[in-house]
């Protein structure tokens, strides 16, 4: 929502010309200002004191150089380490520089295993959380008593952190006495019965479901606003036109929750990005061919291998990815300009 | 909404009260469905470890298999990190949900072209995944070395590390509040010669109340919560917070299950509460996220 907001800012000050007034755009990463040069008469140095402009530098100034350095300064110096062949104990050295580690990674089968596993969790943990999170958001949306209720459960396990509920779902997994076997015997199906988080056949699909039981409730919040956003008429029409609820829905409201989706998607692939503390807190840094995914691995490399470079450079990918997430979805709001 | 609801109703009463039943009934059984790893989690916290084995895991403990050994050991465990995820929690919520509401009143009001610049960057770095920073953030943190005052040196660093990137959502937060604010009243008061910083503090600081309401609930869960910078940054048993205190208490070779759903509750409880008495407002942070 707020994107929109953003890029229709973004994109007015790109349609309209530059006053050519003492304001001018300085090059700014986010943590520099540049204080432009006197111009002819005198009094400029006042009048850029009294801008606003000038003023309001003391609020957001601190903030950004801290942003600037923790967040962009970091990535910069991360991609830099990534170059060099830095690991053990020692200091990086930034003499020669060069993608050896990258060569190192792309011909790794580890790397690709890990690859696979986190796009497998991206995608499978994403679609499946928009589907239930949908669903749940048009149940709770038929008007029903205590609505507030039911949003609170569904989104309670939000609040939790991610280390808790790994303990839980571990404890729900565990084959021996685990409420997951225990309830499929209950009710007779026995033959369904696994070793969820042994069986590297289904972990990652273990995981998945845990990983939605906790952020399914998002979805339904994103969707919830979504639908709250149409108007009835378009209800009352399509009921008019006769249509059954189902064809209502599947013809004429969710058409109107692209945004919704589009926003919850995104936000959700960048959580799967993030699993790493749930898998992290499950299995370990080695968590096995199942479900080894690029951030366990990346923290692996680094902090357990002391393989610093190798694991800059992995970082770099889970960087890129991230970007190959939300670049297109802000471009996508510009070129609409719903923004 | 209601509107449609009575037209629904009025229309055709038996096909929808049929229809409610079975609503509710879907509703209640999705909600069984959120809460059992909870109520599982609470019956195996009260067990003895012989009941664990015995008993289903849904299932309340007998009068023989109850037992607050479980609860008495992970709380003695987790006690002290708990006081460290206050002590970490607390003011790395307040630094960056106010650091937050300064940039967003800068980034709101000024008539700067750049500002989008900045606010685009604020954006992006909500989504960056931390791993992309692990590595020249422990190399930071070992270069500056504040470690060397012991455990508040470490919690010091998880200070500023999380204030710093809590800022941008905080940010944003406040920015998307602060652009509804009535201009008017802010032209008005530069009109009548206040100052950039005492609008800031006499206008918009009061009337960010609700919105400080919701930032400060959603990042005190977010930096609770947090496992990630915690692991990285530190390294004595002393400075655990709690979710690296719970992470470490798989009971060594036996895994004691009751001891660790006795520790998950523990570590939750904090955040559950808020959750419980601020969900609206936990929402609205949630909601603010795309």
């Amino acid at each position: 929502m707020r994107f929109r907001h953003l890029l229709r800012t973004v994109r007015r000050s790109l349609t309209s010309r530059w006053p050519g007034s003492t304001e001018r755009e300085p090059v700014t990463d986010g943590g520099t200002a540049t204080v432009e040069q006197p111009r002819s008469q005198g009094g400029v140095v006042t009048r850029i004191l009294d801008s606003r402009f000038f003023q309001s530098l003391p609020f957001w100034l601190p903030p950004a150089i801290l942003v600037g350095f923790f967040v962009y300064g970091a990535i910069g110096w991360n991609l830099l380490i990534s170059l060099t062949n830095w690991d053990g104990l020692g200091d990086p050295t930034y003499g020669s520089l060069d993608f050896s580690m990258y060569a190192k990674m792309f011909s790794d089968p580890l790397f690709w295993r890990a690859a696979k596993n986190t796009v497998v969790l991206i995608v499978g943990f994403t679609v499946a959380c928009l589907v239930v999170g949908l669903l749940l958001a048009i149940l709770i949306d038929r008007g029903i008593r205590l609505e507030n209720t039911f949003r609170t459960i569904y989104l309670l396990p939000m609040s939790l952190s991610f280390v808790v509920t790994a303990k839980f779902w571990a404890w729900m997994y565990n084959p021996d006495n685990g409420l997951v076997n225990a309830t499929l015997e209950g009710i007779g199906l026995d033959f369904l019965t696994a070793q969820w988080l042994q069986n590297p056949q289904i972990v990652l699909g273990a995981v998945i479901f845990a990983l939605i039981w906790q952020f399914s409730g998002y979805a339904m919040v994103m969707f919830l606003a979504g639908l709250r956003s149409i108007p009835d008429e378009h209800y009352e029409a399509a009921r008019v036109d006769g249509a059954s609820t189902l064809k209502m829905y599947w013809r004429v409201i969710i058409p109107q929750l692209r945004a919704s989706t589009v926003g919850a998607a995104v936000v959700l692939m960048v959580f799967a990005l993030k699993a790493f503390d749930f898998i992290y807190v499950m299995f370990g840094k080695n968590p096995g061919p199942g479900t080894d995914i690029l951030a366990v691995m990346m923290y692996r490399e680094s902090f357990a291998s002391l393989n610093w470079a190798y694991g800059s450079a992995i970082a770099i990918i889970l960087f890129v990815m991230a970007l190959a997430i939300i670049a297109p979805y802000l471009y996508s709001q510009y070129r609409r300009g719903e923004l | 909404m209601s509107q449609r609801t009575k037209t629904d109703i009025g229309r055709h009463l038996s096909n929808a009260s049929r229809g409610r039943i079975a609503l509710y009934g879907v509703l209640g059984l999705v909600a069984v469905f959120y809460l059992t790893p909870l109520e599982s989690g609470v019956t195996t916290a009260l067990k003895s470890t012989e009941a664990v084995g015995e008993t289903a895991p849904f299932a309340p403990p007998g009068p023989n298999g109850f037992s607050l050994d479980a609860m008495r050991t992970a709380w003695n465990t987790l006690a002290p990190t708990l006081v460290n995820s206050v002590i970490l929690a607390v003011p790395a919520t307040i630094l960056s949900a106010t650091l937050g509401s300064m940039a967003a009143y800068g980034l709101t009001g000024v008539d700067w072209k750049g500002q989008v610049a900045v606010v685009l960057l604020f954006v992006a770095a909500i989504f960056i995944p931390y791993q992309a920073v692990l590595v020249p953030l422990s190399r930071f943190w070992a270069i500056v070395d504040i470690q060397q005052y012991g455990r508040f040196g470490e919690l010091g660093e998880l200070i500023i590390t999380h204030t710093a990137y809590g800022i941008p959502i905080c940010t944003i937060l406040f920015r998307s509040y602060y652009q509804n604010l009535s201009t008017e009243m802010l032209e008005a008061a530069r009109l009548d010669g206040a100052s950039t910083f005492s609008i800031y503090r006499n206008i918009v600081l009061p009337l960010s109340v609700p919105m400080f309401a919701v930032t400060l609930i959603y990042q005190f869960t977010q930096i609770w919560n947090d496992f990630l910078f915690a692991l990285i940054l530190t390294n004595t048993q002393s400075a655990y917070v709690v979710t690296r205190g719970l992470n470490a208490l798989t009971g060594g070779i036996v895994q004691s299950f009751n001891t660790q759903m006795a520790g998950a509750l523990i570590a939750a409880f904090p955040t559950l509460l808020v959750y419980i008495f601020f969900g609206d407002r936990f929402a609205k942070g949630v909601a603010a996220e795309a």
